[in-house]
C-alpha cells in the first residue's frame, strides 16, 4: 500500500507544482488545492498505515490489544483539512475579485506592483 | 497553573471575538481595540516579569501531561517577542483609530487586527511543532482579509503574490511536520529535539532541515524567497503595512531561531554556510532594491528584507553572542521599522503623496516630525547612540569572534547603504523645498484610507510615533540591561536542555522511559519507511 500512495503523493505534488508555474491565475488555485491535498496525504502516509485497527480501548481494559493505529496523524490531518478549506475558500474568492478589478486572469499582466 | 502564558494567546482572541459581536457599533469596535490592546500589553509586561524571574515557564493546555498535550511555553526569547507583540498592538491600536477609513471599519478591520495579534502570540509562545503551523496560518489568513480590504488594482496584485507564496510555504512546512512526525513520532518541540539527539543522523534529518529552512525563509523573507514582500507590503493601509513588517516577518525568523536551536542543533554544521551567504545576500539584495525605490513605503518595503539579513546572520553564526545580537536586530527592527511606516502615513497626510519627488519642506514646516523621523532612520543605519547601533555593534564583534570576516564586512557596507537609502528620504522629504509644482493648499484636507474626510486628530498619529522614537533612544542608552537579557536570550537558546527540562519535567529521561509504547510505534514506522523503496 504504501509505495502506491508515494507514488500518487509524488504524482500530487508534481501535477500542483505544474499548475502552480502556469499563467492562468484559475489554475495557480487548482494547484495550491492539490499541493494541501499531497500535504495531507503526506502526512497521513507517513506515519505509517495501519490496516483495520482503530485506536479503541475495549470495555474494561486499560491499554488496547495488540498493535492499533496511531490516532494522532489523523487527528493532524483533519486540521490540516479544515485550514486548508479556509484559506482556499478565501483564495477563490481573491481571484474572483482580482479577475474582476484587473480585468485577465494572466499572472503577466499582474506587475504593477513589482518594480 | 500560570495564566500569564496563556493570556497573550486568549486576550486578543477574546477581544477579537467581543469586537465581532459589536460588528455594527463602530465606536465600541474602536474602543475595545484600544482598551483590549491595553490589557494585551500589560499582560505581556506580566509575562516578561514573571519571565524575568523564572526563566522558563510553560503551561499543559488541558492539563494532558508533557509530549502528549499541546504545551505552551515562555522562555526569554518568547517573553521579548510577547512584549515587543503587546507594545506594538497597543500604538497600532492608537494609530488605526486616526488613520483607518469607515470603509475598512464596517468590513471587520479592528476583529482582524486582534485575531493577528492572536496568532502572533500563539507561535511566539507554543511549543509544539503543529501547533506552530495552526497559529501560522490563524495569523496568515487575518493579514490575507486586512491586506485586501478595500480592494484597489494594486492590493488585489499584491496580495495574490502574498496569498501564493504564503500558502506555498504554508505547505512546505505542513510537509515537513508530516515527515518529522514519520521520523521521530512526536510533536512536540522539546521532546522531537530529545528524539533527534537519540537518533541517527540519516539524509531524512538533514532534508528535514532543509525544508524547514525554506518554509521559514519564505515566512521571513530571506533571499531568495523574499519576492512576495516587496511586491505587496506598499500596497494595505499604511496601519496595516506597519503591523505586518513589525510582526509578520518577524514570526518567519523567530521560528527559524526557534527550530534551528532546539531541533536541527545538530544539522547545523550542514546548513550554517547555506544560511551564512542567505543571510549575506539578503542584506545586500535588499538594501539594492531599496536604493532603485522613490515610493516611500517602497523603500521602508526593501529594508524589511535587508534587515532580516542582519537577523539571520546572528543565527547563522551560532555562537551565544552572535544569537543575542539577532534577538537585539529583531528587537529593535521590530520598533524602529513600525514607527518608520507610521511616519510615512503621517508625510502622506501632510503632503498628499508617498513619492518622494514630489515632497518636501517638512522639516521647516514640522520639526518635531522631522526629529522623530531622524532618530528612526538613523537608528535603522545604526548610527551610535541609538538602538540600531547596539544590534550591529553585538552582531559584528560575534561576526569577527567566529572569525566570519567577509559576511561581516559586507554587513557594515550594508549598514553604509542603509544609512544613503535614509538619508535620501531625509533629503527629499524633510530637507529640500517643496516642489513648486506640487504646492499643497494651507490646511490639506485629511482623508483616511479610504478617501472620505476624517476629523482632525494628528495627535493621535503623533502620539505612537513619538513612543516609539523615544524607545529607540531609549534602548540606544540602556543597552546594558537589554544586553543582559539578550545574552540570557543567547545562552538559553544554546543549551536546549534547559527548555527540554522545562517542558518534560526535570527527569527527561525518565519520562522518555514511560514513552516506551510510542518508540516502539514510532520505531515500527521507521522500519516501514525503510522497507518503502
Amino acid at each position: 500500500m504504501e509505495p502506491l500512495m508515494a507514488l500518487a503523493i509524488g504524482l500530487l505534488y508534481a501535477t500542483a507544482i505544474f499548475m502552480m508555474l502556469r499563467r492562468s491565475i484559475v489554475k495557480l488555485v487548482i494547484g495550491l488545492m492539490l499541493l494541501s491535498n499531497a500535504a495531507n496525504l503526506l502526512i497521513f502516509t507517513t506515519a505509517g498505515m495501519t490496516r483495520g485497527a482503530p485506536p479503541l480501548i475495549p470495555e474494561g481494559m486499560m491499554q488496547p490489544l495488540g498493535d492499533v493505529a496511531d490516532p494522532l496523524p489523523q487527528a493532524v490531518v483533519l486540521t490540516a483539512i479544515v485550514i486548508a478549506f479556509g484559506v482556499l475558500a478565501f483564495a477563490v474568492v481573491l481571484i474572483r475579485r482580482a479577475y474582476e478589478i484587473v480585468k485577465a486572469d494572466d499572472l503577466d499582466k499582474m506587475k504593477d506592483t513589482d518594480t | 497553573m500560570r495564566p500569564e502564558v496563556a493570556l497573550p494567546v486568549l486576550l486578543p482572541l477574546l477581544s477579537g471575538a467581543i469586537s465581532l459581536m459589536f460588528w455594527r457599533s463602530r465606536p465600541m469596535q474602536r474602543f475595545i481595540a484600544v482598551a483590549g490592546n491595553v490589557v494585551l500589553f500589560v499582560v505581556s509586561l506580566w509575562l516578561f516579569v514573571a519571565v524575568l524571574e523564572d526563566g522558563y515557564i510553560t503551561i499543559q493546555m488541558g492539563s494532558w501531561p508533557a509530549p502528549f498535550g499541546i504545551t505552551l511555553v515562555a522562555d526569554m526569547l518568547s517573553a521579548v517577542m510577547i512584549l515587543l507583540t503587546g507594545i506594538i498592538g497597543l500604538a497600532m491600536g492608537i494609530y488605526s483609530l486616526a488613520t483607518t477609513g469607515r470603509g475598512h471599519e464596517k468590513f471587520g478591520y479592528y476583529p482582524l487586527m486582534h485575531l493577528l495579534l492572536a496568532g502572533v502570540a500563539g507561535a511566539f509562545l507554543t511549543g509544539d511543532i503543529f501547533n506552530l503551523y495552526v497559529w501560522f496560518e490563524v495569523m496568515l489568513v487575518a493579514s490575507f482579509a486586512l491586506l485586501t480590504l478595500g480592494g484597489e488594482r494594486a492590493q488585489m496584485e499584491g496580495a495574490i503574490k502574498y496569498v501564493t507564496l504564503n500558502l506555498l510555504a504554508s505547505v512546505i512546512f505542513l510537509t515537513a511536520v508530516g515527515l518529522l512526525y514519520g521520523t521521530v513520532g512526536s510533536l512536540n518541540m522539546a521532546d522531537i529535539a530529545l528524539r533527534m539527539d537519540e537518533a541517527e543522523h540519516s539524509g531524512m534529518v538533514e532534508v528535514l532541515a532543509v525544508m524547514f529552512m525554506v518554509a521559514f525563509g519564505i515566512k521571513a523573507a530571506a533571499f531568495p524567497l523574499f519576492f512576495w514582500l516587496p511586491a505587496s507590503y506598499h500596497t494595505p493601509p499604511v496601519a496595516v503595512s506597519a503591523l505586518f513588517a513589525g510582526l509578520l516577518t518577524k514570526v518567519g525568523v523567530y521560528s527559524l531561531f526557534r527550530v534551528f536551536t532546539l531541533i536541527f542543533d545538530q544539522t547545523m554544521g550542514y546548513l550554517q554556510d547555506i544560511m551564512l551567504w542567505g543571510a549575506v545576500l539578503t542584506m545586500v539584495t535588499g538594501v539594492l532594491g531599496a536604493a532603485a525605490q522613490y515610493e516611500f513605503r517602497r523603500i521602508l518595503s526593501f529594508h524589511i528584507v535587508s534587515q532580516i539579513g542582519y537577523m539571520i546572520l546572528g543565527l547563522a553564526l551560532y555562537t551565544p553572542l552572535a544569537i543575542a545580537g539577532g534577538v537585539f536586530a529583531i528587537m529593535h527592527n521590530i520598533i524602529v521599522k513600525t514607527n518608520l511606516f507610521l511616519i510615512s502615513r503621517i508625510t502622506h497626510r501632510l503632503q498628499g503623496t508617498y513619492q518622494l519627488k514630489k515632497m518636501g519642506g517638512l522639516y521647516r514646516e514640522r520639526p518635531w516630525l522631522a526629529v522623530a523621523f531622524f532618530i528612526s532612520a538613523f537608528s535603522l543605519a545604526g548610527i551610535p547612540p541609538l538602538s540600531g547601533f547596539f544590534a550591529k555593534f553585538v552582531l559584528v564583534r560575534a561576526g569577527f569572534e567566529a572569525k566570519a570576516y567577509v559576511a561581516t564586512g559586507i554587513a557594515l557596507a550594508v549598514g553604509l547603504m542603509t544609512l544613503y537609502s535614509m538619508v535620501k528620504i531625509w533629503n527629499e522629504v524633510f530637507w529640500k523645498a517643496l516642489p513648486e509644482e506640487n504646492q499643497v493648499p494651507e490646511t490639506p484636507t485629511p482623508t483616511g484610507d479610504d478617501g472620505r474626510l476624517l476629523k482632525p486628530s494628528l495627535w493621535m498619529m503623533y502620539l505612537p510615533v513619538v513612543v516609539l522614537a523615544m524607545m529607540s533612544l531609549l534602548i540606544g542608552v540602556f543597552a546594558e540591561p537589554i544586553m543582559l537579557v539578550m545574552n540570557q536570550i543567547g545562552d538559553q537558546l544554546m543549551t536546549p536542555s534547559g527548555y527540554i527540562e522545562a517542558v518534560l519535567g526535570a527527569s527527561a529521561s525518565a519520562e522518555a522511559a514511560l514513552l516506551d509504547p510510542i518508540e516502539i510505534q514510532a520505531e515500527r514506522v521507521d522500519d516501514r519507511l525503510e522497507e518503502t523503496p
